[in-house]
């Protein structure tokens, strides 16, 4: 077997653990809208050890303490995290440099700084919900990446043979792991304040899709199936949460900028020609810069602003899936 | 939700602010309790709605409207739908091919829509980042930047050499919240926590602090930190706008061209040496510093299994005017620098060198030709072109492939299999009749006008391909004369490029990263602490003690706030710092361990 081999090999059993831990901090997500709905009711103190659960400050005892299933999930996370940086460390020896030059290789390593800001994220308290994200883009993307992203490891081309590989791509790939997770907490956010304030799309008939609405109506954040939210921190606590992890992220990404600036006029002969990742990258940071803004103007902050936080982890993504994969220019580099 | 204090929340007025404070500038719309000092918002005249101006439309005057229009551009409201805009109308040039980046992709679309195509054109959607309204979109997002940023950098440089705001007088409504009892005198304490605040993080007072006697025995501290943090976000604004600056000015002073240079023949460095050539409108060509290079050697590596490239190198020799002739490499990713202007290695092929003898036996063209490579194994394509005929002939072209290593899968079909010339050869078709090149409309040196020329067919009528390797002669067809493939030298395609406000620029874009980061993760807090005797107060805890309150404000978002105010209590009191006394809004530290 070679180095290659073992390295995919550690990247699938990454995946195995991830998933693992994705249906943990499911059941675990379950057991708590369990609880909570166990809670709403007083007479129902049986089985689940937990006190009631206070909506307004999301403070909770017992109940939201962790179960097994939160064990497992956060073991099999930090488990899968590890299996995943060995095998990231052998792709680089396989490949005999820093393994950041495809698109398999960008997957992989933005996979682990996802998991890793997880991590992170989560040590003192876990948050079931954004577990349930983060490992459910984690896994879905370790899988994708080494179903049909997968190139042979290898040397890289001239214009790839420079320090900047480690440090453009590195710091593209740090930022996009933090906008990640800062996304799944904005959603939480979102959906923590659209239940606080009993708002939902689906509470009002809609004219003409209504039998649609009716065959969603479970869904609505306001129904039971949404109880769990009231475990969850208040919205306010989140947007704070979810600001500090996009400031770092807004960082990281203007480094990518300057970096990328800098390497393209070393390597290309310009220091900016509107490529179309140039374009997107660009884009992606004028819309989280909207966002920064948004959140201290009045009348936006908040739901508004984390709209903005939607359309910005979308072009993020599609900067890296669409603009590699369909369009060309000179970011061309996935191997596929 | 953003996580400072409502506005009209706590209707009482805090203190005035130290003499000479400025009236506290802040965009319109700007969410901020900080600056607002907790005062209750008035919003002015005109500037809370968007239709706001209609109603009070008589009262304003030409003077009024100029006044609203610039507090609208310069508003939290119209930034950010600027910002919004500039993102989307960044989109297109993505979607529809860009005349700077590739105008034979604009110039195919234009044929294959010719009904949609020039509206498209008209629109600027085929240069997005030169149309109008892309760039009416970042001016007015700099010109409101600018409204926004001056003004506010005149209230910082005020506020920087001005005091903190004195203690006010209800504490009770600020998001961190301390309390706590000494037996020391209220000034005692005070001075204290002054020493406490005033204590020195990195050589520098961490708090700039003031002492208030409030009389009846009741001294407060007010104290200030984090000035940076408002430095950093006019820094980053402010170095926007000179990125703006600095890269508008390059676009006027910069050059660029591209060249093919063959090897063992040089370029000098004037503009009839260049293929293509751009300058901006302030650059003057008889500027350019006439060096001259030479390309002596080309080397290049494959990967042998997948045949992708490994390294190219070229060894030039450059002589700067008045200079010793000194060689260099230039590779990838390395360009180098020689007559202020840098060389980039962009491109690398075969310029096989033929010699044409016509019917006469004259010579009537020799040189090496640059063919472009068209694939990884560098199937490379190219024209001889061959006007200077003796006599009344006709003139030659010769059009085909050049297969750096030739193999013959098929009898008659040749292909290339490695990008190294290990085995040569060059396929080539003949035109002959009249090139088209004394017609005055320039022509492209890869391709042949066969307007006016016939192909060489033999006698059953199927064309006739020549197969010719290095050292060989072969006869043309008709009696037009003789080829001769010489050998095959290397050319090299360079980028040469000249922008003198590249230092600028990286300088203003790393300006703004610091200041970036110094606004986002810079604390800004106010603290203030009030002890009174505790007689003062009506039920205070007991006689000969000092009751000490205390409060917090930060700009945005702050987790650090109530863990500092704790801390100063604790150093001042000698309490052991316990959890977050009072309510607290987004900033508490987080208890939970759910």
């Amino acid at each position: 077997m070679t180095v290659a081999e073992l390295s995919d090999l550690f990247v699938w059993s990454a995946a195995t653990a991830l998933t693992i831990a994705l249906v943990a901090y499911s059941v675990e997500l379950a057991r708590i809208t369990e609880a909570a709905r166990a809670a709403r009711q007083p007479v129902t103190v049986g089985a689940a050890p937990g006190g009631p659960a206070d909506p307004g400050t999301g403070a909770t005892t017992g109940a939201a303490r962790g179960g097994r299933a939160a064990g497992i999930a956060r073991s099999t996370l930090v488990l899968g995290t590890f299996l995943l940086l060995v095998g990231i460390v052998l792709r680089g020896v396989a490949a005999g440099r820093w393994p950041t030059a495809n698109m398999y290789e960008f997957t992989i390593v933005g996979t682990f700084c996802a998991t890793a800001a997880l991590l992170v994220v989560q040590r003192r308290r876990a948050i079931a919900f954004v577990g349930v994200v983060v490992t459910g883009i984690a896994v879905l993307a370790l899988v994708l990446a080494l179903n049909t992203l997968h190139v042979q490891a290898d040397a890289v081309q001239p214009a790839l043979q420079r320090y900047w590989l480690v440090l453009h791509v590195g710091v593209a790939i740090l930022a996009t792991g933090i906008f990640t997770v800062a996304f799944a907490t904005t959603v939480l956010q979102v959906l923590r304040a659209a239940r606080a304030e009993g708002r939902s799309h689906l509470e009002r008939p809609w004219s003409r899709l209504d039998g649609l609405r009716q065959a969603v109506h479970g869904a609505r954040v306001t129904g039971p199936a949404f109880a769990w939210l009231e475990q969850v921190p208040d919205a306010r606590r989140l947007e704070a949460s979810a600001f500090r992890q996009h400031a770092v992220g807004f960082v990281l990404w203007t480094l990518t900028l300057i970096g990328g600036a800098i390497w393209a006029e070393e390597a290309w002969g310009r220091y900016w020609g509107w490529d179309p990742k140039e374009v997107g990258t660009f884009v992606a940071w004028v819309v989280y810069a909207a966002y920064l803004h948004a959140r201290t103007t009045r009348g936006w902050a908040g739901r508004r602003a984390a709209y903005l936080v939607f359309v910005a982890y979308g072009v993020v993504l599609a900067n890296f899936t669409v603009v590699n994969l369909f369009v060309a220019g000179k970011h061309s580099y996935s191997g596929l | 939700m953003s996580g400072d204090v409502p506005h009209g929340a706590g209707g009482p007025s805090p203190a005035p602010r130290s003499a000479g404070a400025p009236a506290g500038y802040h965009p319109e719309g700007l969410d901020d309790a900080f600056s607002d000092g907790g005062e209750q918002h008035v919003p002015p005249t005109g500037g809370t709605g968007d239709t706001g101006g209609a109603g009070t439309l008589p009262a304003l005057g030409v003077v009024g409207w100029l006044r609203w229009a610039w507090r609208q551009l310069t508003s939290m409201r119209v930034a950010l739908l600027l910002l919004v805009l500039l993102a989307v109308a960044a989109v297109p040039g993505t979607m529809f091919p860009q005349r700077p980046q590739d105008p034979a992709a604009v110039a195919a679309y234009l044929t294959e829509h010719p009904s949609s195509g020039p509206w498209l054109d008209r629109l600027g959607l085929f240069d997005v980042y030169a149309s109008i309204w892309f760039s009416a979109i970042y001016l007015l997002l700099f010109v409101s930047l600018v409204g926004c940023i001056l003004p506010r950098t005149r209230v910082h440089l005020q506020a920087v050499r001005g005091r903190p705001p004195r203690t006010p007088r209800r504490l009770g409504r600020f998001p961190a919240q301390g309390a706590g009892t000494s037996p020391d005198a209220a000034r005692v304490v005070v001075g204290r926590t002054a020493a406490v605040l005033r204590r020195r993080r990195f050589g520098v007072p961490a708090f700039r602090v003031d002492v208030h006697d409030e009389g009846a025995g009741t001294w407060s501290v007010s104290a200030e930190r984090g000035y940076l943090r408002e430095t950093g976000n006019l820094l980053f604004h402010l170095a926007l706008l000179g990125l703006l600056v600095a890269v508008a000015t390059g676009q006027m002073l910069h050059y660029r061209g591209q060249a093919i240079v063959v090897q063992g023949t040089g370029f000098a460095n004037v503009q009839a040496a260049y293929d293509t050539f751009e300058r901006g409108t302030a650059f003057d060509p008889a500027d350019l510093v006439p060096f001259t290079m030479r390309l002596d050697d080309f080397e290049s590596r494959f990967d042998p299994d997948t045949l992708q490239s490994r390294d190219f190198t070229a060894h030039v020799t450059v002589t700067e005017p008045g200079g010793e002739p000194t060689a260099r490499t230039v590779k990838v990713n390395h360009p180098i620098v020689a007559g202020g202007a840098k060389v980039y290695l962009q491109g690398n092929g075969y310029a096989p060198r033929v010699t044409v003898h016509d019917a006469a036996g004259e010579i009537a063209f020799s040189g090496a030709v640059p063919f472009l490579p068209q694939d990884q194994v560098y199937t490379s394509r190219g024209v001889v072109k061959v006007p200077d005929v003796s006599g009344d002939q006709r003139q030659v072209g010769l059009v085909g492939y050049l297969l750096p290593t030739a193999v013959e899968p098929v009898p008659g079909l040749w292909r290339s299999v490695d990008p190294q010339p290990t085995d040569p050869l060059l396929v080539l078709s003949v035109w002959s009749g009249n090139l088209g090149l004394d017609t005055g409309v320039p022509q492209n040196v890869y391709r042949l006008d066969e307007s006016r020329m016939e192909q060489a067919v033999d006698d059953a009528g199927d064309v006739v391909t020549l197969y010719v390797r290095p050292g060989q002669t072969v006869e043309l067809p008709d009696g037009l004369g003789t080829l001769t493939f010489e050998d095959l030298p290397r050319f090299v395609a360079l980028d040469l490029r000249h922008d003198p406000s590249l230092a600028w620029v990286l300088t203003f874009a790393l300006l703004a990263l610091a200041g970036l980061a110094t606004s986002l993760f810079a604390p800004r807090r106010r603290l203030w602490v009030r002890a009174s005797p505790a007689g003062a107060q009506d039920e205070g805890p007991g006689a000969g003690t000092t009751v000490v309150t205390a409060a917090g404000l930060a700009r945005g978002d702050d987790v650090g706030l109530q863990p500092e105010l704790d801390r100063v209590l604790a150093d001042v009191l000698g309490a052991p710092p316990g959890p977050s006394h009072g309510t607290t809004g987004p900033d508490a530290p987080q208890e939970d361990t759910t």
